[in-house]
């Protein structure tokens, strides 16, 4: 696969954003070496993704200076149009999937992480790809005293019509609106 | 104008980090004792201030001056405090916290792969980068004794 990029691109040199995509796709590729289920892999994507983004969020609120979100809502549009153009240069698409207002949808047109993967291989049916993102945005949310569920909800590379991530904000016993009002 | 001295605390009360200039009096206790009563009182100020706060909230609590020295705090949403404290001619030092938090605290801690989270930092390269920051500040002029 390498020197097929090689020779495609005309010899250029590799930006570091091919090389992180490269790079993300051999360790995908040698936890699925390393773990025979699917589960266990993508288990382990999100278990790297989780220490991935207790660090990154210091690194993101250093970086964009955004003062505390007020609500579950914006804090979905901050990870959305923020966040995600950031660090991947994507902004999905943002939506609220419940009435209780704690329940969002984040749907990726593009997807760079995946670029040079068109299909999963027959016997990795289940395995989710792109894991590691949901672990990231589950412990950045985290370190902000937000406790959240994120999953893919809908994968393109399973032959899903789009790539969506759904992420569902846990209420906590206190009282929310203290937090909020910040 | 001077600067006393420096502490950075995360979001479960640790303290990461802590480095003096001068500092010409002690507290008179063990260091962490100090801490803890530096980080409880944060906890309690901020939350006083945001509860009895008169009209809307933007920072909260960042900064209270005595007779003799300033303290000045910046909190990330993410828990890090950092708290400087220096005498009264500096009337605000937010920018610097702001540097020491975004371009020293996590260019050269939360990135390092080494400095595990929730431990005091160890790396002495933030150390000394903290320090030349600190030393090359307009308002760090040390005061004849």
């Amino acid at each position: 696969a390498m020197e097929v990029i090689w020779w495609g691109r005309e010899r250029r040199k590799l930006s570091s954003r091919e090389l992180f995509v490269l790079t993300y796709g051999a360790l995908v590729a040698q936890l699925c070496k390393d773990y025979e289920k699917d589960e266990d892999v993508n288990t382990f994507l999100d278990r790297m993704g989780y220490g991935i983004g207790v660090r990154l969020i210091d690194d993101f609120l250093a970086r964009s200076a955004v003062k505390k979100c007020r609500s579950y809502s914006e804090t979905a549009d901050m990870i959305a149009q923020v966040a995600f153009k950031m660090y991947l240069g994507v902004t999905p698409s943002v939506s609220c999937s419940n009435t209780a207002g704690n329940e969002f949808s984040l749907i990726l047109d593009k997807n760079p992480l995946v670029d040079f993967v068109e299909e999963l291989p027959a016997e990795r049916a289940s395995l989710c790809y792109c894991n590691l993102l949901c672990g990231v945005i589950r412990g950045a949310l985290e370190m902000v005293h937000l406790a959240a569920e994120v999953t893919f909800l809908q994968d393109r590379l399973k032959g899903d019509a789009v790539t969506e991530i759904g992420i569902t904000f846990l209420r906590k016993a206190e009282d929310r609106k203290h937090k909020r009002n910040k | 104008m001077t600067i006393h001295n420096l502490y950075i605390f995360d979001r479960t009360g640790t303290c990461l980090h802590y480095s003096e200039w001068h500092r010409r009096r002690q507290a008179g206790i063990p260091k962490e004792e100090e801490f803890k009563l530096m980080f409880g009182m944060l906890f309690s100020l901020c939350s006083f201030v945001n509860k009895m706060s008169p009209t809307d909230m933007r920072e909260g609590f960042v900064s209270f001056q005595t007779s003799r020295y300033r303290l000045h705090y910046l909190e990330s949403p993410s828990g890090v405090r950092l708290v400087l404290n220096t005498d009264l001619g500096v009337s605000s030092a937010r920018d610097a916290l702001q540097h020491i938090y975004s371009n020293l605290f996590v260019e050269l801690v939360v990135k390092n792969p080494l400095c595990p989270p929730r431990a005091p930092v160890q790396s002495e390269l933030f150390r000394s980068r903290l320090d030349a920051f600190i030393r090359g500040l307009p308002f760090f002029a040390p005061r004849p004794s």
